[in-house]
């Protein structure tokens, strides 16, 4: 099918979008790469009054570094995430999730921050950003607030963004030393949404873990952060009988739904696999990094 | 302003412009507007890859944009793979391999790889594998594709090599 009639407006900047936005209200959509959006226009699934199209915003898209984090404007596009070497050495937790995200062809649209913002349940970002301590920045015409990761996702394919509001940046914390990261996921062809998928990040303390980070996605109705997971590692250590029970954990603490691509049961199962998996591969990483101290 | 709108773009190497309400698709523009059907239009929701095309050199789902976002964008159709009657390597190679049965994801496909190709001009098997999960075929069942992406991959290598052989001055090496 074909879209359905909508006003459409391609705004300079954000300042620009975000007075459409507060004109608009309610009525309007906003358009990031359009990967999600625009086959539910195609579909007539939704069916806007106006679209606020940001692809013209250039103001929204770059990556820095600043004060130990990397900032992403919300319209950076997910190719330039994968082709940055400033992610791949600063994020590489990002950078290796984004191989996971759509096909080639679709990062060349997709945006970091319509992924964020869309919350789908089974989209590789948001579990990054949930295993990250991800700071968002959400704009509206009157002013700009920062919001935590933890306040970030509420609930199935909602976020903290209000009406009138816009993301406009997310800022992550650039990979602290003796880390390692792994990003694991298993979909029924390469480019799907995930069925599963975990991401990992440990910061090691001599043999000590000294913090866990571990996040799922397609696995409840939001990314979610799998803390009691992360406690056994933090209270036991990174022995491979620690990593198999917060695996073990982990597969309790999800809260999947069955679909025609899987069962709750089969869900839970590739939990505890993929969540060992990306562990060990974490460990791994953090303990070469530890073993070869960088020159600075 | 959901009335139609003119817009302009370059499609391989030629200045074209037309009229484009807000919600015409760039696939639908392509085709019935601009009159290139080379691209197609298959699932309308970015899964199938019958409708990539390069988007400032970069290839895109014609079916996720909207035809007005092109304005003022240099675009690419598989027309454009062609150059003065002689086959671009990879339509070469997928003639060759029998990269195509039917043909509907063969503009897809070939658009797609050579995307890939430009990124990662030396892929495994492997590689190729992933890159072209980004189309579907329902009749080749991939191998004639894959084998096919692998064929012009070592082809464009070389004929770069010959062309840096080329224009190296006497002397100069």
């Amino acid at each position: 099918m074909k879209p359905p009639r909508f006003d459409y407006h391609a705004p300079a900047s954000a300042a620009e979008a975000l007075e459409l936005l507060g004109r608009y209200g309610a009525d309007a959509r906003l358009l990031a790469g359009g990967q999600s959006l625009v086959p539910l226009l195609n579909f007539r699934l939704s069916a806007p009054a106006v679209i606020v199209d940001l692809n013209r915003a250039a103001d929204l898209a770059y990556i820095r570094e600043e004060n130990g984090r990397v900032r992403l404007g919300a319209m950076t596009r997910q190719r330039a995430i994968e082709f940055s070497p400033l992610v791949k050495s600063r994020l590489p937790l990002l950078a290796e999730a984004t191989r996971w995200v759509g096909h080639l062809p679709t990062r060349t649209r997709g945006t970091i921050g319509g992924s964020l913002a869309h919350s789908d349940p089974a989209a590789e970002y948001p579990a990054v950003a949930t295993a990250l301590d991800t700071e968002f920045v959400i704009r509206a015409r009157t002013g700009e607030r920062v919001v935590r990761v933890t306040e970030f996702f509420v609930g199935l394919m909602t976020t903290a963004v209000q009406p009138g509001e816009m993301l406009v940046e997310v800022r992550l914390p650039v990979l602290a030393p003796n880390s390692g990261w792994a990003f694991e996921e298993f979909s029924r062809r390469r480019g799907d949404f995930a069925i599963v998928g975990i991401a990992a990040m440990v910061t090691t303390e001599g043999d000590r873990c000294r913090s866990a980070r571990l996040a799922a996605c397609g696995a409840g109705p939001a990314a979610m952060r799998l803390r009691g997971a992360e406690e056994i590692l933090e209270q036991g250590g990174l022995d491979d009988r620690y990593v198999d029970d917060a695996a073990a954990r982990a597969a309790e603490l999800v809260d999947p739904s069955a679909d025609l691509h899987a069962s709750v049961e089969y869900r839970r199962h590739l939990t505890r696999v993929l969540t060992r998996r990306a562990l060990k591969h974490a460990v791994d990483r953090a303990r070469g990094a530890g073993a070869q101290p960088r020159r600075s | 302003m959901a009335e139609p709108g003119k817009i302009r773009m370059t499609v391989n190497g030629q200045a074209r412009e037309g009229w484009a309400e807000p919600r015409r698709l760039l696939v639908d523009f392509l085709r019935e507007d601009l009159g290139l059907t080379g691209t197609h239009v298959g699932c309308e929701h970015g899964i199938c890859g019958a409708c990539t095309v390069l988007f400032n050199g970069e290839a895109a789902r014609s079916c996720l944009m909207l035809a007005v976002q092109a304005d003022g964008a240099d675009l690419m159709t598989v027309e454009g793979l062609a150059r003065d009657g002689k086959l671009h390597p990879l339509q070469e190679a997928f003639w060759e391999h029998h990269g195509l049965q039917c043909g509907f994801c063969t503009p897809g496909m070939l658009m797609a790889a050579y995307d890939f190709l430009r990124v990662n001009p030396d892929p495994t098997e492997q590689e190729i594998r992933e890159a072209l999960s980004a189309v579907l075929c329902r009749c080749t069942g991939y191998q004639g594709i894959v084998r096919a992406v692998k064929a012009a991959a070592e082809r464009m290598r070389t004929r770069l090599g010959d062309d840096m052989e080329r224009n190296r001055a006497p002397g100069a090496g």
